[in-house]
């Protein structure tokens, strides 16, 4: 590369080169040092480049995993067309939230098994499998959302159902009656349509415009059945 | 550029008469290649409406060149894109479909007519999986709805029924059509004017016919006995005509016994399958009520395989 840099500038050659006029003149001898230092500019929301997290405490570590949870709870909350949650997926909160749920959705009873009422695994299942079939069937529909940025998504949006299960366990500790009922019902309703409007901001544009109904349908369709175990549920 | 000219509707008579004329059962190929080709071509031409999404508009210029140079091959069975050719279809055609299935008429073939000979499987998929979780969900109601009437009933939500439920519809949705093209290969061979329709034909009709059992489950809920029979016959008789009307130009060319046959015992699956859904409410309360004070649908027998008694 120096011996061509070495040769001058060909006058036959008209296209005016001003950025590279003195490079002809230039011969890189031995005895010029080339040193100095090469930095990259900091992107600090690369941490996997970061090699001092190896180094920092495990509470720093769980601090920063457990806050970036928080963050997505507080957009799903309110649910704004931001790319964070999509860009940024994580898998920790749909695991939090779906073994909540399917905790608090045990019976107490003791025969349990015969009364029917849904086993922790039963719903875990349907909820996992629920969302892994959902994603396949985004992408194969032709959406251009990635596999897991689906499965945050629609994990993340259990959250209003995961507090309507909670608030539905504080009203049942009161007597049962009419009244009891319609508040429950009351409460899924709005979290139900909650979940929905939140899930549906973040996958609806992922969709071609005329296959977006196909898409939501199955969205529609899983959190109808979540909605139907939390109100279902029965202590007894 | 040929391809221009299977932008225009007049392909899909073509592609029905080439359906006709080659009793080749690979037939699937061939449409497929035809119509994604045209299908393709036309998202690209719409791609400015699609926003920012820029990559769906490569990816359907890439695919579009890719299934040009590819003329005579599928993709493979191990590729996504394979698997993706059979979800094709916008929420207008799916919609179609189902009211196709809804509303048979005697001359109009489902398959030529609104499958158009490209079939789906979102279709079949997803109305089996409402159907498991409409019947879970109306058995858990009718129970609700009938302790409130009598309060000595034990409630509970029953929860195993939509395992029970989903594993049978979708068993029988897939299945019965396997039997049902296995046979029809066996039966046509390779001489016939028009080919047997192929699996994944049949399996459309098999799952879009069973649409109209969803809002039939649905109006089970009035504790009318009469009403629900009326239901179910009315249900019944709109799936099994629709069935009946897609089958016969295939079957009419064979024997009048094996077509009777034939049809009688896609009839006896179909309407065995609306008595299961009909036994699956539950009925196992613990103390036996006063049968007078309680609708019939839950004094059936219990489980689902028992159903074949009738009630």
């Amino acid at each position: 590369m120096a011996e061509a840099e070495e040769s001058p500038g060909d006058p036959g050659t008209a296209s005016p080169r001003p950025l590279f006029a003195g490079l002809s003149d230039i011969s890189i001898s031995q005895d010029i040092p080339v040193e100095g230092e090469i930095t990259i500019p900091m992107r600090s929301r690369i941490r996997e480049f970061d090699s001092s997290t190896l180094n920092e405490s495990v509470r720093n570590t769980i601090m920063r995993d457990l806050k970036a949870v928080g963050k997505k709870f507080m957009h799903v909350l309110y649910p704004r067309k931001s790319n964070t949650l999509l860009r940024d997926w994580d898998l920790w909160g749909p695991l939090i939230l779906c073994v909540t749920l399917a905790l608090m959705l045990q019976r107490d009873s003791a025969d349990s098994e015969k009364d029917g009422g849904p086993q922790f695994a039963e719903v875990f299942v349907i909820v996992r499998f629920g969302a892994v079939t959902i994603t396949l069937n985004s992408k194969l529909l032709g959406g251009n959302i990635s596999f897991f940025q689906s499965l945050c998504v629609l994990g993340y949006c259990i959250l209003p159902l995961t507090v309507a299960m909670l608030i539905c366990r504080l009203v049942l500790l009161a007597d049962p009656g009419p009244v009891n009922f319609m508040v429950r019902l009351f409460v899924v309703i709005v979290m139900f349509a909650w979940s929905i409007v939140a899930s549906t901001a973040f996958l609806a544009d992922s969709q071609p415009p005329n296959r977006r109904a196909l898409a939501v349908y199955p969205v529609f369709l899983f959190y109808f059945v979540i909605s139907w175990m939390i109100l279902t549920f029965t202590p007894q | 550029m040929a391809s221009a000219d299977e932008l225009t509707f007049h392909e899909f008579e073509e592609a029905t008469n080439l359906l006709a004329d080659t009793p080749d059962a690979a037939t699937t190929s061939r449409s497929d290649q035809l119509t994604p080709q045209g299908h393709v071509a036309v998202a690209v031409g719409s791609g400015g409406s699609y926003g920012a999404e820029d990559e769906v508009e490569e990816e359907s210029d890439k695919a579009a060149l890719l299934q040009e140079q590819q003329q005579q091959q599928q993709p493979g069975f191990w590729t996504f894109s394979y698997y993706q050719s059979f979800f094709d279809v916008d929420t207008s055609q799916v919609l179609d479909r189902i009211k196709g299935s809804l509303l048979p008429r005697p001359g109009h073939n489902f398959v030529r007519h609104h499958l158009r000979n490209r079939p789906d499987l979102y279709g079949p998929f997803w109305i089996c999986a409402t159907l498991a979780f409409v019947l879970a969900v109306t058995g858990n109601l009718t129970l609700v709805l009938a302790q409130r009437r009598d309060p000595s009933i034990h409630y509970s939500p029953q929860f195993h029924k939509v395992t029970v439920a989903g594993i049978s519809i979708y068993c029988y949705a897939w299945l019965v059509p396997l039997a049902l093209w296995g046979f029809l290969r066996w039966r046509k061979g390779v001489q016939e004017r028009m080919g047997p329709y192929t699996f994944l034909e049949t399996v459309c009709i098999y799952g879009y016919s069973l649409f109209v059992f969803i809002p039939m489950v649905v109006l089970w809920l009035i504790p009318v006995p009469w009403l629900q029979w009326l239901f179910g016959a009315l249900a019944l008789g709109l799936s099994a005509a629709g069935l009946v009307f897609t089958l016969w130009p295939v079957v009419r060319e064979d024997t009048r016994l094996v077509a009777t046959v034939l049809l009688s015992v896609v009839v006896l699956l179909h309407a065995l399958l609306a008595m299961g859904c009909k036994s699956l409410p539950p009925e196992n309360v613990a103390p036996p009520p006063q049968i007078t004070s309680l609708p019939s649908n839950i004094a059936l027998s219990p489980t689902l395989p028992q159903s074949l008694a009738p009630s």
